[in-house]
């Protein structure tokens, strides 16, 4: 297969690359890893008249906690950057366990964290996590950066609020005010496959008390489903034997799945529940163990 | 380098930019024009005639096509041959000397890793990039590492056994 024809430009610095958007007018796209767009332009799902190709942009492959304790992932984080990081291993464990599980293990080679969330697939596995940590994006444009919220950074399937001369340059996890605790959960026919449902958890602790929480579910919508009345039900308490199973009817009763070959909508429903209880009940067995 | 061309129905029109681009492949230096919409894949498949890189899925699910791409491993169809521009490729026709198998190809022909054999070169090189970067893995490791690459023939027992049968013996002729 072969994409339709566009022109290549392969930039060496943002300003160089956001201008080149502009004179695209609309009909260029970034490429970053490629894991998506590459098969979507072979499809011709996609097909732009540019491509604006960053990956010579020096400096934009990095991931770091800065002083402030906010995690910081650049436009060129690959993956399997991730996969290995022990940045995320000390730091940052919702990300940490989701991370081995996006795509496989060479498209991980390739694909970048903010790549997955700019091209917003409801079935991304990144995405979940930033809404559940209550992360943003940092956009580039001609006038200069902003900042958009990863609940408000998505507009549809495969839409993002980005202008078209706008580059997600960085992606922000905000500094916890407690102790991070979270996980990541995913069924999957098999490696590689999109989610039949995955579940991402982000807690702040302090001491066996939940201070603040993220939930957010994968698969069982059009969109990333933001969990929130299930998270926010697990603030300000312990995790109970009770409030774990609140918390994972109403995730469950958050999901608006469809029947289809990788599972009925009930089904998916009760992976909902069941992962969102799994992780909890790790969490709380992890702060038990602390106290 | 008309070849490249020879799978897209029309020849490229003259207002379509080429562009000229040198890559490292299997430590030769190889300069093409290629159109911008070429995958990685077929210039190695059509432009350098290294059909050891094989094009199975063409969606980025099968890993016929795995490449070493600056030493990691990637999906050959899921890359734009413009961006190999100034890397190294390294395809399974870099594994063997003139003389000898890479102890991969012999542990997959002494251990029966192959059936048909179409995905035996995206294994092998996923293989290599594993015992590259850890040359002492366990089963799992190397179950874990080999999931991006689909085999059909078989159910990928004797795959991972040739893996841990390649990398024995690369330890020993290390030592």
């Amino acid at each position: 297969m072969y994409p339709s024809r566009f022109s290549y430009e392969a930039p060496k610095t943002i300003e160089e690359a956001i201008s080149l958007l502009q004179s695209g007018g609309g009909e260029a796209k970034v490429l970053a890893g490629g894991q998506s767009l590459v098969p979507m332009l072979k499809l011709r799902f996609a097909s732009p008249e540019m491509l604006v190709d960053i990956n010579n942009i020096p400096g934009l492959r990095y991931h770091r906690v800065d002083p402030d304790g906010s995690i910081r992932i650049g436009a060129l984080c690959r993956h399997e950057d991730l996969e290995g990081s022990d940045v995320l291993a000390r730091h940052q464990p919702t990300m940490a366990a989701a991370a081995p599980l996006v795509a496989d293990p060479i498209v991980r080679t390739r694909g970048t964290f903010v790549g997955s969330i700019c091209h917003a697939d409801p079935q991304g596995d990144w995405a979940a996590t930033l809404i559940a940590l209550d992360g943003h994006i940092i956009a580039q444009g001609p006038n200069g950066r902003r900042t958009i919220k990863a609940r408000d950074f998505v507009s549809g399937p495969f839409q993002t609020v980005l202008n078209y001369d706008e580059i997600a340059i960085e992606a922000v996890i905000p500094a916890p005010t407690g102790v991070p605790f979270g996980g990541y959960l995913k069924l999957e026919r098999r490696i590689g496959d999109f989610a039949t449902a995955a579940v991402a958890v982000a807690l702040e602790m302090s001491g066996a008390n939940v201070i603040r929480a993220g939930i957010a579910l994968v698969g069982v919508g059009g969109h990333t489903i933001n969990a929130s009345e299930s998270a926010d039900s697990l603030v300000g308490g312990h995790l109970t034997e009770e409030r774990i199973a609140k918390a994972a009817e109403l995730a469950a009763a958050a999901a608006q799945p469809r029947s289809d070959h990788r599972g009925s909508a009930s089904y998916k429903k009760h992976i909902v529940s069941t992962f969102v209880s799994r992780i909890l009940n790790n969490i709380a067995k992890s702060t038990e163990k602390a106290a | 380098m008309s070849s490249l061309y020879e799978e897209v129905s029309t020849p490229p029109a003259s207002d379509v930019p080429v562009r000229r681009i040198t890559v490292n492949v299997n430590g030769r230096m190889h300069t093409a024009d290629v159109e911008p919409r070429l995958l990685l894949a077929h210039l190695l498949r059509k432009g350098l005639k290294l059909t050891g890189t094989h094009t199975g899925c063409d969606t980025t699910h099968c890993g016929a096509c795995t490449v070493l791409f600056d030493g990691r491993p990637i999906k050959s169809c899921t890359m734009l041959a413009v961006q190999a521009d100034g890397h190294e490729v390294q395809t399974v026709e870099g594994l063997a000397t003139a003389s000898e198998l890479h102890p991969i190809q012999e542990g997959f022909k002494d251990e029966h890793g192959l059936q048909c054999g179409f995905c035996t070169p995206g294994m092998m090189m996923a293989a290599k990039a594993l015992l590259d970067a850890n040359p002492n893995p366990t089963e799992d490791e190397v179950r874990w590492a080999l999931s991006g690459n689909l085999c059909r023939c078989t159910g990928y027992q004797n795959i991972v056994k040739a893996v841990l049968w390649a990398a024995e013996k690369m330890r020993a002729s290390a030592n």
